[in-house]
């Protein structure tokens, strides 16, 4: 029960609490002594990985950990260098980073916004980490790029399709190897022309959020640009698991071709919904059905099995591409686990190993410098032959991969098969472009 | 003091004493120490800790008073953090007007809310809240993306129009200037204690909430919301009509749930869809629960738990375990890090879970009925006079 009988003397001694707890706070002002947030003191450098460890994607955040770690090893010199050996910048010679030792701290992203940017905070501010690496989702990379932009520290992306990324979101501070969904519509159009022809009806299943709405624009763009007609699109909401309603419609449609815009468990369920409903056997137009899936991951390509089989894709990369970096990578990525490194984890270590060089180049761990040392950094040896960070979006510019479901696979690694590695030049925008307006990059913040 | 009794006023001072002295209590261990892993003082967990605290009490308002088992109230929490953001995108930096507008919006969507959900009572209201919840956050993640940004979640964004500020304005959320990340690090010896404005401005929130539900708890009013709990078709035989009180309840904790979204915001101007998952809404069940539901320190000890796993256990990492069994023999350190790793890193929910079926299984009280217990060992001889904390009711929770 309350006994609220107020008296002068109470009400001045709350009050006066009340004052001095108010105050409290006005006593503590920041005190900044170093020149960037968590500068090293010389006796080594932690690098912060933020990747799903529980939740749909965990697999994939397992392999980009993997990675994560081989890519420490080299660069402190152990193994067997990996990269670094065939990287065309030889700033870094496997003593660590500006002669300090490499560690890193580990961060589960849950594929959650709020979780990745609470597990990035504490990296930063309880572990001291100087860069955050790594994620496997849009969404998440545009919440924790903004994270790091506030607190001053490097991004690097991992795996984000979406055109945001470095579109509308991008920030100075982050930065991302990872190829968009413009670049998968780019590449895939004339490989789908040659396929398939240039008359043809496409259906469009769009996974109902950001992601899924810039694949299909870029989709939708790239195969009428060629002649192509859209049918129709139909935005699936996310949760969905059972395709078989939205499946249905298609053969009534007109339509001769089906693109599927989804990533994950929702692609492998889609996709087997409609190989069960006959759709690659039926003749519409007098054409043979088709499915395309403009985004493949190898988790994907293994739970879709069967089904994926002569289903056109594009990929970031692929163990199976012949140059010397991705060889080199590959062995030892698989001399230390036992099996091919997916595409999200060669992405993740080439960051690492980037960053690095761009510390090396830049003779500091100042975010600012390292920004100037990236932006429009030229290199090969990487994988992907040839590549540009480019200054005006920090958008990585290679090769991109057309894949496609492996017809015989010789082992369960053996899922996808190169049908076409689409030179640089053919994906490449402007950075205006109407699909990546709006948004700024801003200044890079140095932090403290 | 402040109209509380003795027992009450003990409970306050304990709380306020653990919220501000935060810094020294969690971080015990000294920062180069191999026991840093599991110091939890740095600004961002402390802020959690005091947020979700917040939270975890108003929800306790609710299910700990009435017995009705919300299952949607991150939904109010959701609701609350886009207030804040879209006040920080459209006003200015300054955290106050934020936290008003997302403490009103909130209260606003659970009067909606509740005015539907609470027709039905036991399971049938939590359902209808869970659906609610489920609504509210496929809502934010494609539906309504103009106002929610979808996936990504809001941020502002440099070309947001911003009305009230400056040339000179902090571009970072402050109060008045203050700048809510700016922090203090005391280092002593080798311990680092971290002083950041952010918190304390949550810890100080957090005490007036608490004082608050200490005050509803022993009002009339709370007396009223524990006879709907312990039986509300005797109350309305007596001629009380039970809803206007069960919907002032709803509404307070759905007012919690709000400023805790609003405060979240404020520390980190984000506002994401999955806040509003049931999981989240899951979550502060879990908290409650944990701590000990119908108490009033309960939520916030659960919450800290919760969060303190969240965030320190998920980040133990192989390496870590062999840096610390490093001192065995090789064959042993292996067998010991494997046996181990399941239960840290992204095993961390594994032993969580494990935890928390010990804790129902044999202090269905909650931390609160442990302490309770510890208490008593103590101090046998002392008669039972002193009533503790809070009325714990011998019924289960619905």
């Amino acid at each position: 029960m309350s006994n609220s009988n107020f008296t002068r003397r109470g009400l001045l001694k709350t009050s006066s609490l009340a004052g001095a707890g108010l105050a409290m706070p006005t006593i503590f002002t920041a005190s900044s002594v170093a020149a960037y947030t968590n500068e090293p003191d010389g006796s080594g450098v932690t690098l912060g990985f933020n990747v799903p460890q529980t939740g749909p994607y965990a697999e994939e955040g397992k392999d980009e950990l993997r990675a994560q770690e081989l890519a420490v090893e080299h660069l402190n010199g152990e193994g067997d260098g990996g990269m670094l050996n065939t990287f065309s910048s030889k700033a870094l010679q496997g003593g660590g980073i500006l002669g300090n030792k490499v560690s890193f701290v580990t961060g589960d992203t849950q594929t959650k916004s709020d979780a990745a940017r609470a597990s990035a905070k504490s990296m930063i501010e309880k572990d001291g980490a100087i860069m955050i690496n790594g994620g496997s989702s849009s969404g998440v990379a545009v919440a924790v790029q903004g994270l790091c932009q506030d607190a001053g520290v490097i991004f690097m992306a991992g795996l984000t399709h979406s055109n945001d990324t470095t579109g509308k979101d991008k920030k100075a501070n982050g930065f991302r190897h990872f190829f968009n969904a413009y670049m998968s519509g780019a590449a895939l159009a004339p490989v789908l022309k040659n396929a398939y022809g240039s008359d043809r009806r496409a259906y469009h299943l769009t996974a109902d959020y950001t992601w899924g709405w810039t694949q299909q624009e870029s989709m939708q763009a790239a195969t009428e640009s060629m002649g192509w007609e859209t049918a129709n699109n139909v935005l699936t909401p996310l949760a969905t698991t059972d395709f078989s309603s939205y499946i249905a419609p298609v053969l009534n449609s007109g339509a001769d071709v089906l693109v599927l815009n989804h990533y994950g468990g929702n692609m492998v369920n889609s996709l087997t919904s409609a190989i069960q409903f006959g759709l690659r056997d039926k003749q519409v137009n007098g054409k043979q059905f088709e499915i395309v899936v403009p985004l493949y991951s190898e988790l994907m390509a293994a739970g879709a099995g069967e089904n994926i089989k002569g289903v056109l894709g594009s990929m970031n990369w692929n163990w199976q591409l012949p140059d010397e970096g991705t060889k080199a990578f590959v062995k030892s990525f698989g001399e230390k686990y036992g099996r091919p490194p997916s595409n999200s984890a060669q992405t993740c270590y080439a960051q690492t190993l980037l960053y690095a060089d761009a510390a090396m180049r830049a003779g500091s761990f100042n975010p600012c410098a390292i920004v100037e040392a990236l932006e429009g950094f030229e290199f090969d040896g990487l994988g992907n032959g040839p590549t540009l960070y480019r200054a005006a979006d920090h958008q990585c510019f290679k090769d991109v991969l057309v894949v496609k479901g492996a017809e015989n696979p010789t082992n369960e690694y053996d899922t996808l098969e190169i049908v076409e590695v689409t030179p640089r030049a053919q994906v490449e925008y402007a950075p205006d472009h109407p699909m990546f307006a709006g948004g700024e990059l801003g200044k890079c913040n140095p932090g403290a | 003091m402040f109209g509380l009794g003795k027992h009450d006023l003990k409970i306050l001072i304990i709380v306020a004493i653990l919220a501000l002295l935060a810094p020294f209590i969690l971080n015990p261990f000294p920062a180069d120490s191999a026991m840093a892993q599991f110091n939890a003082g740095y600004p961002d967990l402390m802020q959690r800790f005091a947020i979700y605290g917040i939270f975890a009490i108003g929800f306790n308002i609710l299910f700990g008073l009435t017995g009705y088992l919300s299952f949607g109230h991150a939904a109010f929490l959701g609701v609350g953090s886009y207030a804040a953001v879209w006040m920080f995108k459209l006003l200015s930096m300054n955290v106050l007007p934020a936290i008003l507008l997302s403490v009103i919006v909130a209260g606003l969507f659970a009067l909606l809310i509740g005015f539907i959900s609470l027709r039905r009572s036991g399971i049938y209201f939590s359902i209808l809240t869970l659906a609610f919840a489920q609504m509210s956050f496929n809502l934010a993640y494609s539906v309504l993306t103009p106002l929610t940004n979808g996936e990504t979640g809001l941020q502002v964004y440099n070309d947001d129009p911003q009305i009230l500020m400056g040339p000179n304005s902090s571009t970072v959320t402050n109060l008045f200037g203050l700048e809510m990340r700016s922090t203090y690090t005391l280092h002593i010896g080798s311990w680092n204690f971290d002083f950041a404005v952010g918190y304390y401005l949550c810890a100080l929130i957090m005490l007036a909430m608490f004082y608050l539900s200490i005050r509803i708890f022993r009002s009339p009013f709370g007396m009223m919301l524990r006879a709907v709990k312990s039986n509300q078709t005797r109350m309305n035989y007596t001629g009380l009509n039970a809803r206007p009180y069960t919907l002032a309840a709803f509404v307070i904790s759905g007012m919690y749930a709000g400023l805790a979204g609003g405060l979240l915001a404020s520390m980190d101007p984000l506002a994401g869809a999955e806040r509003m998952q049931w999981t989240a809404s899951g979550e502060v069940v879990l908290m409650t629960i944990l701590g000990g539901a119908g108490t009033l320190i309960g939520p916030v000890l659960g919450s800290g738990f919760i969060k303190y796993f969240e965030n320190i256990f998920s980040k133990i990492n192989e390496n870590v375990l062999h840096e610390w069994f490093s001192f065995l023999p090789q064959g042993l350190e292996n067998i010991m890090v494997w046996m181990v790793s399941p239960f840290v890193g992204s095993g961390w929910h594994l032993t969580l879970g494990m935890l928390f079926m010990l804790i129902v299984i044999f202090l269905p009280g909650g931390l609160v009925q442990g302490g309770q217990k510890i208490m008593h060992l103590f101090r046998r001889d002392r008669p039972e006079d002193d009533k503790p904390g809070a009325a714990r009711q011998s019924t289960p929770a619905e």
